[in-house]
């Protein structure tokens, strides 16, 4: 099939207008009579609003308006689109303005615009709210204690809801058959994502035609569309444009719709002004989604030669004050359905409770649920591992998915299978590098002379290409809508190409790998081809990019439309060359007749002859141009083997990453530099969550860590240079055989480190500890565990 | 990131400067603008008027005069790691403004805004203590210096009366001790968690003079007369170390300050365990 273009490290062709600041950003953005938009947020947690006083802010010169909850109490609160089993009549959401009640800090309960955002901001400190202070919960599992106090009527104890998968009383009986059975208590603590961009958004109504231009941070503009529309204003989605411009990352943060953008269009409308608001940093850290933040019990039952025999999981999930737009959907569907990992386990069930406390909202993340799911299971069969006095690797591989065995059922999946896969092989190939046996000497060496050196691993697998109608569109469990993706191919009359994709481009590099396929599949040049996304105006509907979804989707629905390109290309050629469909073949660019290279028409030929057709096959449309909409049957489930060596001060407890080693296997790769550039960003984060990252709240849902000089972002100094290596086991969900790269090293990378530390830390008997791995926290450890003896 | 309206006066000179600074209550200095500019932006700090004095040439440079060393108000963090002058004179001083922020931090923050500041987790008020360094001030009634000792006053306080300025500070030559800055960066902003120099004359391996200075644990940075007086005439071996560790525990015990990520007592066993890195650092062992 396609050309070397596929496979090979061609330069993202993004980078030259990112590098040299040509990149038209959201703040980059100016229109004529731009007005600007500030906020006021609660500085509560937990409070009625008893009354607003603007006055003093609307007298200000240069207040264009002050507006409070009260001016839009006829618009709809945000909808939850992600429903998953047990949300019923309790998805309690944003409101554009909060009007009596807030339920974190940082909900925005007023709002000024005036010509500049400094006077926008003076005037916000000229608002008077008389609050009355309620009491505060911010731990999940406390909210749902008796007393706790209480968010929502509709929600008793806060409980959003209880959702379950698997069969309860097999696995009571499976553990209580087991040999060993391990319990532990397991923290996945709050993380913010923050992309270097925070939230933005611009709205430009105009009255003659009734319609909105709404720019903002999204990585899902037609979805955007949609929700506010339909949902939000209740107007045909015909009325609204929207565009995501250049977009500085989002990991995940910037999938959700916002209060934000529908306040703009709603203030451009009523001011007759086009106006604009971006967020500051401190705005994004208590105002935009958080991730994670699961409070877990769990029992792994395995028999003594170490084979996991069952699997209990009972987790807290921290929602926030209100439900962001797919929220349920991530400790549900994303996070209790992937809990069998690599593994054969026989007997898995989980509980999650979704709970409302006085906090920020939580959402997708990068990783989304699978990173909790494979926190859960990398930690469980670390701690089976340590009961049985066994090399962690013993038990990985003794409870392996063998190749034989896919498509593999893990039973808690809702009916999709495992696509492909050989575990062992990546493991082999990341101890081959590592040099275990060496390794395990050294670590012997270093224990003798009072050193902590730790090894560990994270033979992980995660689940890509969320979108198939099969999985995720079923009532209770999914949106109750197919996620498919679309795909515009048109190739101009030059010979150029232009592809118009659902899917949004914020950092990963899609323009460069969908142009590779194009390139490879039409036997042209990568230059001749333009990826065009982002703006509903011109793309047709597509859902978006997030759950690593772009490749395995999204160019999966381009490489659709190329082949029936092909096929309508290899009809015109055969015309134009007075050949029989049927002797003529598509190949390098050209249609040739077979056995007959040099009676050929390139594909240039035949898109000029396209466009011009003015010689057609008879019922042949003009022009090369064809659209398709895919839904994947299956999802596609990438996996590896992370192995971190970690050194631990003992006098400071500071932690060292010494090899930092991952071999992935994403299936076919479009451009590896690009898929390690993932891979790496990925790790990154993973590693961050295990030892520095950490939104914290105190008792009255203050944001402790709501700067970046508290919450420690990676930098690259922290790292050792990674070393990686990849297998290619195709999937066969999918012609191209792709799996996707987006989330892998943010999935895999946080358990390795955790168990890696908790391996060092092995001699002083300490079998879990709880992230971030600080060093006080470290320190604290080893003081109590080496005093005490 | 939108700080209130100000004033902003560009000076043309130092007294200029000290006049406008003693004529307006509200007025502040401008100097790298890396801890003034953050406050305004998150309208912490709210400055009627800003008195600019980044571009006064007469306080950026560094010279040596006799057996000290002088160093502008203006001296950037980078312009001291990269002075030849600093890294013989005080090679301390050079590397600890080496690891100051990053390198855009170091581009921008200047040593006068540093101290004047009195950040407790900044490095350089740490070193300058340890040498034994002398702040020149200038006010409206004329010029004063204050010793290093004196000058840190309690957390974000100085010996600073209104309307002064500071101009230089003067180390010692002290080419011919051994001096090292170490510290323990917070992963979020690498300010100091804490920070320990120490300056070491020797006779031989044998330590005949020793000034020991902590901050990033303490309310300001402070000495360590135990500590000091532990070192002076041993031979800096592990007993007199771990001796030394005890006493900078004790002595810092009163001006200990923490937080959620490293409380207090985290802080203090640090400090000991710095100060034996400094004393390693200082003798390359
Ligand atoms: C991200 C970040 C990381 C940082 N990390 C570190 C670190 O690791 N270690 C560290 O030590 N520091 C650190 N800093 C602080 C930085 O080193 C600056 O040195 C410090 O901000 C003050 O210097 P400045 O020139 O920027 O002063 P400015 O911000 O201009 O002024 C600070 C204060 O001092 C006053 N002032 C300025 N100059 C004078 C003068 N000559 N006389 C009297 N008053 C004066 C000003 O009026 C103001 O009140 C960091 C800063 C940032 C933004």
């Amino acid at each position: 099939m396609a050309t070397a273009v596929v496979g090979s490290r061609i330069k993202r062709r993004e980078d030259p207008r990112l590098i040299t600041g040509e990149a038209k950003y959201l703040e980059d953005i100016k229109l004529p009579g731009l007005a600007y938009a500030a906020i006021l947020r609660s500085p509560y947690a937990h409070a009625n609003i008893k009354s607003i006083n603007i006055d003093k802010a609307k007298a200000l010169p240069g207040v264009l308006g002050v507006f409070t909850g009260k001016d839009f109490a006829d618009v709809n609160p945000l909808p939850c689109a992600w429903q998953a089993g047990g949300v019923q009549n309790n998805a309690n959401t944003p409101r554009i303005l909060e009007i009596d009640k807030v339920t974190f800090t940082g909900a925005g309960v007023a709002v000024v615009v005036a010509e500049d955002r400094y006077t926008a901001e003076d005037a916000l400190e000229l608002i008077e709210v008389d609050w009355e202070p309620l009491p505060v919960v911010v731990d999940a599992y406390k909210a749902t204690q008796p007393g706790a106090p209480q968010l929502h009527e509709n929600a008793p104890n806060n409980v959003c809801m209880e959702w379950t998968v698997g069969d309860q009383s097999a696995v009571d009986q499976a553990l209580h058959s087991a040999d060993i059975v391990v319990k532990q208590h397991i923290l996945n603590q709050r993380l913010i994502p923050t992309p270097m961009e925070p939230r933005g958004c611009i709205a430009q109504y105009l009255a003659a035609t009734g319609e909105y231009t709404i720019w903002m941070t999204s990585q899902a503009p037609h979805v955007m569309r949609l929700l506010i529309t339909a949902f939000v204003f209740g107007i045909p989605e015909t009325k609204v444009r929207v565009i995501s411009p250049q977009i500085g990352g989002g990991f995940g943060a910037k999938i959700f719709l916002y209060p934000e953008y529908c306040l703009m269009p709603a203030l451009s409308k009523k001011l007759g002004r086009p106006v604009r608001w971006m967020e500051t940093r401190s705005e994004n850290y208590i105002s935009t989604t958080h991730g994670r933040d699961h409070i877990t019990d769990i029992e792994v039952g395995a028999k003594r030669d170490g084979t996991i025999t069952s699997l209990k999981v009972n987790t807290y999930a921290n929602l926030g004050g209100v439900l962001s737009t797919i929220a349920p959907g991530i400790p549900t569907t994303l996070y209790g359905r992937m809990l069998s990992g690599a593994y054969k386990i026989p007997n898995i069930f989980c509980r999650v409770f979704g709970v409302y406390t006085n906090t920020g909202m939580v959402d997708a993340y990068r990783g989304a649920g699978r990173p909790e799911a494979t926190y859960v299971v990398e930690r469980a069969v670390d701690l089976v591992a340590r009961e049985l006095n066994m090399d962690p690797v013993e038990v990985r591989r003794k409870n392996f998915i063998q190749p034989e065995d896919f498509p593999y059922d893990p039973i808690i999946l809702r009916g999709l299978k495992y696509d492909s896969g050989d575990y062992d092989k990546a493991l082999d190939r990341a101890l081959e590098m590592l040099d275990y046996a060496n390794f395990r000497k050294e670590q012997a060496e270093a224990r003798q002379q009072g050193r902590y050196l730790g090894v560990g691993f994270s033979t992980y697998i995660e689940i890509c290409g969320v979108a198939p109608s099969a999985w995720i569109g079923l009532p209770g469990e999914g949106w109750g809508a197919a996620l498919w993706e679309s795909a515009n191919v048109r190739v101009h009359l030059t010979g150029k190409v232009v592809v118009t994709t659902g899917s949004q481009t914020h950092g990963q590099g899609h323009e460069t790998s969908v142009s590779q396929v194009v390139a490879g599949e039409l036997g042209i040049a990568v230059e001749d081809v333009t990826v065009q996304h982002s703006d509903t105006l011109g793309t047709p509907f597509g859902y978006g990019t997030y759950g690593s979804r772009s490749t395995a989707v999204g160019t999966v629905a381009v490489y659709n439309s190329l082949q029936k390109i092909k096929e309508k290309a290899k009809a015109l050629g055969a015309h134009m060359l007075e050949a029989a469909v049927e002797d003529v073949v598509f190949q390098d660019g050209k249609v040739h007749v077979k056995g007959a290279p040099d009676r050929a028409k390139t594909i240039q030929e035949i898109a000029g002859a396209a466009a011009l057709a003015y010689s057609l096959p008879q019922g042949m449309e003009p022009f090369l141009d064809d659209t398709t909409y895919y839904d994947p049957p299956n999802c596609t489930y990438p996996f590896g083997t992370h192995i971190c060596v970690v050194e631990v001060d003992p006098s400071t407890g500071s932690i060292e990453i010494k090899r930092y080693i991952a071999v992935d296997d994403v299936g076919n790769v479009i451009n590896p530099m690009i898929v390690e550039g993932q891979v790496h960003g990925g790790i990154a984060q993973g590693v961050a969550q295990a030892l520095w990252e950490a939104a914290v709240y105190d008792e009255n849902g203050q944001l402790i860590t709501g700067s970046l000089m508290d919450y420690a972002l990676p930098r690259a100094d922290f790292f050792p240079p990674f070393e990686l290596d990849r297998t290619e086991t195709p999937t066969p969900v999918n012609p191209l055989g792709v799996k996707g790269a987006g989330e892998t090293g943010t999935i895999a990378a946080t358990p390795a480190v955790v168990n890696a530390v908790v391996d060092a830390l092995s001699p002083l008997g300490i079998k879990h500890l709880d992230m971030p791995l600080g060093a006080d926290k470290i320190w604290r450890v080893i003081q109590e565990h080496t005093n005490g003896v | 990131m939108y700080p209130t309206e100000i004033d902003y006066h560009r000076a043309s000179s130092i007294a200029e400067a000290i006049e406008l600074l003693s004529q307006n209550d509200d007025a502040k200095l401008l100097a790298g603008g890396h801890s003034l500019i953050p406050a305004m932006k998150l309208r912490l700090a709210q400055p009627g008027l800003l008195i600019d004095i980044s571009h006064l040439e007469e306080l950026k440079s560094i010279f040596v005069s006799g057996d000290k060393i002088s160093i502008g108000a203006l001296a950037t963090h980078a312009q001291i790691a990269a002075s030849a002058d600093v890294q013989s004179y005080a090679p301390a001083l050079a590397s600890a403004a080496g690891i100051v922020g990053d390198q855009q931090v170091r581009n921008w923050g200047t040593i006068g805004g540093n101290l004047a500041h009195a950040d407790p987790a900044s490095d350089p008020p740490t070193v300058v203590l340890a040498y034994d360094g002398v702040i020149h001030i200038q006010g409206q009634s004329g010029s004063r210096s204050v010793n290093a000792q004196d000058f840190f006053v309690d957390l974000f306080a100085t010996a600073l009366e209104p309307g002064e300025i500071i101009t230089r500070i003067e180390l010692s030559n002290s080419s011919s001790a051994k001096s090292a800055y170490v510290k323990l960066s917070h992963p979020a902003s690498r300010y100091a968690v804490v920070g320990v120099c120490a300056v070491l004359e020797m006779n031989g391996s044998t330590c005949t003079s020793a000034r020991v200075a902590v901050g990033g644990a303490t309310m300001k940075a402070v000495r360590s007369p135990g500590a000091e007086s532990v070192l002076t005439g041993s031979s800096l071996d592990d007993s007199a170390l771990n001796a030394a560790a005890a006493a900078v525990k004790s002595d810092i015990e009163e001006f200990l300050i923490g937080d959620m990520s490293y409380p207090e007592d985290y802080r203090q066993a640090m400090a000991g365990v710095y100060l034996k890195r400094a004393v390693h650092a200082a003798l390359g062992s």
